[in-house]
């Protein structure tokens, strides 16, 4: 039986879905997608650029004169690069762990939301007040309003493997 | 910070791997919603197909005559008599809450907190309140027009679906309708939802209160026969046992008389669907609306005089040449201008239509009506055909005004996706708005997940009041305040505490297991067509096919376009070896389980497939709104409906499925009983529930 997965198998099946995940944002069903998703669609396919990385790739992929829309005839190419060669790849649980443990200079264990949202939203790349929000609301333990973030990244990564 | 860097990125990651979970859910429910809508054409189809082939056995003769007949040829004196509330008594043990007429403002607050507290207005306030909300909508013009009068604001609410607790959240955000807080409400305020009646009681009487101050609009859903299908009736007929049937009658009316559009200070156009390239003001303000009782019904006849004829079908009447009995493809109900080819429509747009036909449905069935003798009037006098004309006309501006929706290409092509009105684009935006001196065209009509939405550069907003629409969380409501610079403020809200509790990972959880299922179920449906094309890839039976094969397969059948890639994660669980599924095994695996068994698997499916049109014919033949059909009725349904559908049904099966349902009276079936009892249910995996053990 023929190698299953040669190099062209792979770049198929790799263009096929990033062309699933282009086509859930295309409304118009012509091939375009407002460039204010795509940060959406890269990282929907795997990937953790920085929001830096994601305006330079977006400023690769617009037209000369912006019409605020993104081909997929662009698009392609492009992320199929940056499928293939493994770029902005998966931040692993230990990492993300020790990051925490660097913001918990008191080492307790766990954050208050105040301090998370001190560093969060000043800091690196701030959230805006809505991401903030929305991550409290996912990590902060009802009970004792802290961020045990331990368990919150351990959830999180478990959703990963879905 | 190198740390906080770190988690913003993998943060922003995870939220946009929800967000996308998020959009295939909306894009599910969407494709499903609108592909659900189709059954609308195929309603009509068999309407058509009863038409020309009823055979002259006297049951079946009866049966049919039976769901046209023309029942509401009484004048409206007399039908006045018919609604009157006067001899229907309040009993002491009565604990909701008690109407005087003329309206007090005490009266309708009080109404509302009875409705917050779950209790029931009584049959008697219902259709007094129902008869004067007649009364006054009678007198109003087709076209309401409103001034801001230099300070007013005017708050203007979409879809509400029967989702009392957006309505009432509105209130609490914005004020009751008043003479300072004047409201429109734009269509839609029934079916789906469970407590339309509430909300159209409620609507009813601050109409009444303020009728200078609240504007409503007529939506696609104030319509008896879509009523039908999508829960209102049931709810009615659910709630009042005794008097339901009078209060849908008079309900029949009181849409038609709804007003069709609301203008605000002349330039802002306020309607429930939408436009097309011929909709004309000015016609639309002329025409008698109360003659458009249903978008599934031709036009009452102008001048009807007296009571109808018996009807007396005759299925080989002479045919005119004009006039070909032959059945036609129902494309869509209205005249359509021809079919774009299909990469140039709309996502959801699933069919891709071929053909069009030779004259409006409309047309042929009033046409057919009359050629077997189901005319209003005495003598046999044929329509002119300018008269024919006209009707046509007019037909059109309304259900293009109540079923139209905006599309982002130029044009103007028929909308079969809903099987009425158009699709419009942004020239004809354009050119109707500017024809008519207008700025901007408030619509609603379409679920947006936001509440709202522009589109066409801005000068066309969707808003849409119904939150929570397919499932908790799905979307917000919004709703505009307009002053008298006439740029639109949106307020956004969603109801449901439970929604607030949940996080957004929980919240699109939920949505897509909803969606999920939907789709289950969907794929269920259709299993016999699924299992022909996947034997299709499998030439040698065993049994096997490849995901991507799986995934095409499914893409064929169901004609619902989404990423079936990504969604095959999801929807195929079972283990596959070497990337091939045991397609058999898949369905078993499917967790949808029917509430009763029935031997025979292709009866069964055709029940799924047809679910909701079943309700509806059943409810129409059901004409005295008893709940029952007796079984000669649902057998000729049965036979009816599955020679339309070419399968083959036999009269073993039918008395089998009769069988299987626990009728327990002298030949009548309960519908209720027996939609129910073909509800798919998911099986419950693993352990099966144990009953509660008495204590």
């Amino acid at each position: 039986m023929a190698d299953k997965y040669n190099a062209e198998t792979i770049i198929t099946e790799t263009q096929k879905r990033i062309s699933n995940a282009f086509d859930v944002f295309d409304h118009e069903s012509n091939k375009t997608v407002d460039v204010r998703e795509i940060g959406t669609i890269i990282r929907s396919l795997g990937c953790f650029p920085s929001e830096a990385e994601l305006h330079d790739i977006i400023a690769e992929l617009e037209e000369e004169e912006p019409t605020g829309f993104v081909r997929y005839e662009k698009f392609l190419p492009t992320m199929t690069k940056i499928l293939l060669e493994r770029k902005f790849r998966p931040i692993p649980e230990d990492l993300l762990l020790q990051a925490f443990e660097v913001l918990d200079q008191k080492k307790k264990g766990h954050l208050e939301p105040e301090e998370l949202t001190k560093y969060l939203t000043q800091e690196g790349e701030p959230f805006t007040q809505e991401e903030m929000d929305e991550m409290l609301s996912a990590a902060v333990d009802p009970d004792k309003n802290v961020i045990l973030y331990k368990d919150f990244v351990s959830m999180m990564t478990f959703d990963d493997i879905r | 910070m190198r740390a906080a860097l770190l988690i913003q990125r993998w943060y922003r990651q995870y939220a946009a791997r929800l967000e996308m979970r998020r959009r295939c859910s909306w894009n599910i429910f969407q494709s499903i919603e609108y592909s659900g809508q189709q059954d609308h054409i195929k309603l009509y189809n068999f309407f058509g197909y009863l038409m020309d082939h009823f055979t002259s056995a006297s049951s079946q003769r009866n049966l049919v005559s039976q769901m046209f007949r023309e029942s509401d040829a009484f004048q409206d004196v007399e039908w006045e008599k018919q609604f009157c509330y006067k001899d229907i008594e309040v009993p002491d043990v009565y604990a909701g809450p008690h109407l005087s007429f003329p309206l007090t403002i005490s009266n309708v607050t009080e109404l509302v907190d009875a409705f917050k507290n779950k209790q029931k207005l009584h049959a008697r306030y219902v259709l007094q309140l129902l008869g004067k909300t007649w009364t006054l909508l009678r007198l109003m013009p087709n076209i309401s027009h409103v001034c801001t009068c230099k300070h007013k604001e005017i708050t203007i609410c979409g879809d509400l679906h029967g989702h009392l607790e957006d309505l009432l959240l509105v209130f609490y955000k914005n004020g009751f309708p008043s003479a300072e807080t004047p409201y429109v409400f734009n269509g839609d305020f029934v079916d789906r939802g469970k407590e339309s009646m509430e909300i159209l009681l409620v609507l009813f009487a601050f109409l009444l209160l303020y009728p200078h101050d609240v504007h409503l609009n007529r939506g696609n859903h104030e319509d008896h026969i879509v009523n039908l299908r999508y829960g209102f009736t049931k709810e009615v007929l659910g709630k009042y046992q005794v008097h339901g049937k009078m209060i849908l009658k008079l309900l029949q009316k009181i849409f038609s008389c709804l007003p069709l559009a609301t203008v605000i200070d002349q330039k802002v156009l306020i309607l429930h669907g939408g436009i097309s390239d011929k909709t004309d003001l000015n016609l639309i303000g002329k025409l008698d609306r109360q003659r458009f009782v249903s978008a599934l019904r031709p036009l009452k006849r102008r001048e009807a005089s007296g009571r109808p004829k018996e009807a007396a079908l005759d299925p080989d009447g002479d045919d005119d040449d004009d006039f070909s009995m032959g059945r036609r493809r129902v494309q869509s109900l209205t005249h359509g201008t021809p079919m774009r080819p299909r990469q140039e429509l709309p996502r959801h747009s699933v069919h891709s239509g071929s053909g069009r036909t030779g004259r409006s449905v409309d047309e042929e069935l009033r046409e057919r009506r009359r050629l077997a003798g189901l005319s209003l009037s005495s003598d046999s006098e044929l329509y002119s055909a300018e008269v024919q004309e006209t009707d046509a006309d007019e037909w059109k501006q309304i259900v293009d005004v109540l079923w139209s929706d905006p599309m982002s290409q130029n044009g103007c092509v028929p909308n079969e996706v809903r099987g009425g009105g158009c699709y419009w684009g942004p020239d004809v935006t354009q050119e109707v708005l500017d024809r008519h001196k207008l700025k901007l065209l408030i619509r609603s009509h379409e679920c947006k997940q936001e509440g709202y939405e522009f589109c066409h550069n801005g000068r066309v907003v969707t808003i849409f009041s119904a939150s929570n629409y397919y499932d908790v969380g799905s979307n917000r409501g919004a709703y505009i305040r307009l002053g008298p610079d006439l740029i639109p403020h949106f307020k956004l809200f969603q109801a449901s505490r439970s929604t607030r509790e949940l996080t957004l990972r929980q919240s699109v959880g939920r949505t897509e297991r909803s969606a999920l299922q939907a789709l289950r179920m969907q794929l269920f449906a259709h299993k016999s067509a699924l299992i022909r094309e996947f034997q299709e890839y499998d030439p040698q039976c065993t049994g096997l096919i490849s995901l991507k094969h799986w995934a095409m397969a499914v893409e064929k059948v169901l004609r619902l376009s989404l990423p079936w890639r990504v969604l095959r994660a999801q929807l195929v669980t079972s283990s596959t070896r070497d990337g091939m599924l045991n397609y058999h095994d898949w369905f078993n695996q499917l967790s949808v389980q029917p509430n009763t068994e029935i031997a025979n698997a292709s009866l069964l499916e055709t029940l799924y497939k047809h679910h909701s049109n079943l309700e509806s014919i059943f409810r129409m033949i059901d004409t005295d709104h008893s709940g029952l059909i007796s079984f000669e009725e649902f057998h000729q349904t049965w036979k009816l409906l599955s020679s339309h559908l070419q399968t083959d049904i036999s009269d073993k099966a039918i008395a089998d499925l009769a069988e299987s349902i626990d009728f327990n009276k002298d030949g009548s079936i309960d519908i209720n009983e027996f939609m129910e009892a073909f509800r798919l249910v998911e099986q419950s995996r693993g352990e099966r529930e144990e009953p509660p053990s008495p204590e």
